[in-house]
């Protein structure tokens, strides 16, 4: 596996269909839609990112304004470094698809991850090597989350895309799979199309 | 399937309507026209069969309404062969292959259709030749399959053993196509040919469009054929190597030919009863007496006695004078044409009857009725003699007709010899190639009775119908019917081919075309020759 895929944070809720990740630093959110994994080259698994929060570290307490008599946003953290320890930020994921053998897989394991597995951006070599089939494709079409499916869809391709020199293809082979998923419904189809046009 | 060729999958069908196939994206529409030939790998056996519609599809039918920007070449790049399709209709009709038995049968009428997702490509040269045979002592090429290289070879033995008939309307190649099967029977039919020419472009030299001069069987095959004509002075213009000047007697003309004659010569029906009564009457000069007729007393009591009525009879006096005023006609004729075209025929030589300066309908009613009713009695005797004495019947005699609606309209196709040969078959080894631009116009059961139809270019929806009744995926072929172009290309189906096939008639009238035509013949400089001392 590629060293400089950089770690995000660690596992702290899981289920079949995702997982949540705590960063390890307050606002150090990977981008909606970016791929993600867990484990190594051999075993793992690949989400997308599809939701963040940034909320008080103990669950019920609401974090009160402090800026009153600061100038800056910035000074707030200065004036009280505790801050930065009382909030955390989030992110939830949705996983679409695995590494079993170092085979890459692209419908839901067997298991879901491990509370405080480490958590990794994949790196554009791992995002190309993923995005030879486009299985995921219908996992996110048909997943039940607060995010709208094809603002998910669109910026999950976006950001596949820029790992290639020239997107277009990958982008054209992608479109044909949503094509033939979104047959029946134009629509969608359009606004996705329109949101991933190079 | 080489994947070059491969157009996309079966996706549905029935036997009935043909199979829909859904086009790969990288296979375009514009590159499939209707008629070309596809072959379907099934599981088990390869299908044969026609291109017969093309359509554009979409799965959401909201696309129409909204389609991507007509510059957004990315979405229209995803959406065509995905969302938006090209669909084919392909109408199977042979199936090849299967178990070792099938392969040795060879193809074989589909009696089902490919199964779902079965790859189709556009049919090989093999393939093509698998069905249609290889050109050989049998087989005659007579054209190409549209945009392919194989010839396509007719098995004109057995063509000629049921009527036929080319259909197309003015200018499209009946003339050129009826050129090139008849030298194809000439070389490969074992038939004798017997062609009525009305415009004289069969025998001798004809022109093309353009203005060109095109040469004809006589040139080309100077031992085969002979030319008859019924203008002496035309031929000799023209400096045609002929045989025979024909003349007709008065004597020679039969009740029967008047009532064919009845719509040209504008006769009541009295008119033409009258003649059955004259011919009774006056015995074998009928004509002549009847025109002897005069306005006096006695005459008036013979009409009387007869039963003819004064309008009846002046009705077919002016027929019978619009006859007599032809020049081939003459009181009586020693030498009777009809005796020298049987001779001719029975010796295997070709017989073209040329008209020469005589192109209206009504000389080549009568001629070629009468020569045929003639020819055909003859014929009917032979043949039924040779079964009684068990010995080789005369050759297949093929008489080629234009305008062949005049003889088999459906009110006197009951009547003429014409409608007897076409529904006898070939009971009596005398068959019809009946050439028209108005199919509809003939008898809808002599229409049934033809055994191989070619086709150019129709567009009238009667003579397409007329043309296509009775054949199974009449609709699909309709439309390819009337996609074929307007010159050139023709569709020919029925008894002599296995399936139905669109196609271009060999280029003829260039040089070296005739050289292909001819083979083993006399080079043309020596029959030019041969012409020069003719006419000396
Ligand atoms: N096989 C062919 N080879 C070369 N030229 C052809 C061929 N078929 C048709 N043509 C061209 O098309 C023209 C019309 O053909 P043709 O005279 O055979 O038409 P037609 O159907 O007999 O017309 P009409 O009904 O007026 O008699 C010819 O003059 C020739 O230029
Ligand atoms: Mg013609």
């Amino acid at each position: 596996m590629n060293e400089t895929s950089q770690r995000l944070g660690e596992v702290i809720e899981a289920s079949t269909t995702g997982f949540t990740a705590q960063c390890y630093e307050l606002y150090d959110l990977p981008p909606l839609g970016s791929l993600v994994r867990t484990g190594d080259s051999t075993n793992g698994l690949f989400a997308v990112v599809c939701h963040a929060v940034t909320e008080g570290l103990e669950p019920g307490r609401k974090p009160i304004a402090r800026g009153k008599d600061e100038p800056d946003e910035e000074s707030i953290f200065q004036s009280n470094p505790q801050l930065s320890k009382l909030l955390r930020s989030e992110f939830s994921t949705l996983v679409v698809g695995h590494r079993k053998g170092g085979r890459i897989l692209q419908y839901l394991p067997p298991q879901p991850a491990r509370i405080h597995s480490f958590v990794h951006a994949c790196t554009a070599e791992e995002s190309k090597d993923f995005g030879r089939t486009f299985g995921f494709l219908n996992i996110l079409l048909n997943a039940k989350i607060e995010t709208p499916a094809d603002e998910l869809i669109a910026a999950t391709l976006r950001i596949m895309g820029a790992s290639y020199a020239d997107p277009r293809p990958f982008l054209i082979g992608a479109g044909k799979e949503l094509a033939s998923l979104l047959g029946e419904d134009y629509g969608k189809l359009k606004a996705i199309l329109e949101r991933i046009k190079p | 399937m080489n994947e070059d060729v491969r157009l996309g999958l079966v996706v549905s069908g029935s036997l009935s309507e043909g199979v829909a196939v859904r086009l790969d994206s990288k296979a375009s529409v514009e590159d499939v026209v209707v008629g070309r030939y596809v072959t379907i790998e099934g599981k088990s056996r390869r299908f044969l069969g026609m291109i017969t519609d093309v359509k554009l599809d979409a799965s959401d039918e909201r696309m129409t309404f909204a389609p991507p920007d007509p510059g957004d070449t990315f979405s229209a790049e995803i959406l065509s062969g995905t969302s938006a399709y090209g669909l084919l209709t392909v109408t199977p009709y042979l199936v090849i292959g299967g178990d070792s038995k099938a392969v040795v049968e060879g193809p074989q009428p589909v009696k089902t259709i490919p199964s779902h997702f079965s790859p189709v490509g556009l049919s090989s040269d093999s393939d093509i030749e698998l069905v249609f045979g290889k050109e050989d002592d049998k087989r005659f090429w007579i054209g190409n399959p549209l945009d392919m290289e194989t010839k396509l070879c007719l098995n004109l033995p057995e063509l000629v053993k049921r009527s036929n008939g080319i259909f197309g309307k003015s200018g499209t190649g009946k003339t050129f196509l009826t050129r090139i099967l008849l030298i194809g029977m000439l070389q490969k039919s074992a038939c004798v040919n017997l062609v009525f020419d009305m415009h004289s472009e069969y025998g001798w030299e004809g022109s093309s469009e353009k203005g060109r001069k095109v040469k004809a069987l006589k040139q080309l095959f100077p031992t085969k054929v002979s030319i008859f004509s019924l203008d002496e002075e035309n031929a000799r213009r023209r400096q045609v190597s002929t045989d025979f000047i024909v003349k007709i007697g008065y004597d020679e003309i039969e009740p029967e030919d008047m009532a064919l004659l009845r719509q040209t010569l504008n006769l009541t029906d009295l008119a033409v009863e009258a003649c059955f009564t004259l011919r009774k009457h006056f015995g074998r000069n009928w004509i002549k007496s009847t025109l002897e007729i005069d306005a006096g007393e006695e005459s008036e009591e013979l009409l009387k006695s007869l039963t003819i009525h004064e309008s009846s009879f002046q009705s077919l006096k002016r027929g019978l004078g619009t006859i007599t005023r032809l020049s081939f006609m003459q009181p009586h004729v020693e030498q009777r044409a009809v005796d020298f075209v049987l001779k001719y025929l029975q010796q295997g030589t070709n017989v073209v009857l040329e008209f020469g300066r005589y192109t209206d309908i009504t000389a080549y009613i009568l001629v070629a009725n009468l020569l045929t009713r003639r020819i055909y009695s003859q014929y009917r005797d032979q043949t039924e003699k040779a079964l009684a004495e068990d010995t080789k019947p005369p050759a297949p005699l093929v008489i080629t007709i234009e305008e062949a609606h005049k003889f088999l309209n459906p009110e006197v196709a009951s009547q003429t010899i014409f409608g007897t040969i076409a529904r006898e078959m070939r009971k009596y080894n005398c068959t019809l190639l009946v050439i028209d631009q108005r199919p509809s116009g003939i008898d809808s059961e002599v229409m049934s009775q033809l055994g191989t139809k070619i086709t150019c270019l129709l567009d009238n929806e009667k003579d397409i119908d007329s043309v296509l009744a009775g054949i199974s995926g009449k609709n699909e072929l309709k439309g390819v019917l009337a996609k074929l172009a307007s010159k050139q290309q023709a569709l020919v189906f029925g008894h002599a081919v296995p399936m139905p096939v669109a196609f271009s008639p060999r280029e003829y009238g260039s040089r070296e075309s005739y050289k292909d035509f001819t083979p083993a013949e006399t080079s043309p400089r020596e029959v030019e020759k041969n012409i020069d001392e003719l006419w000396r």
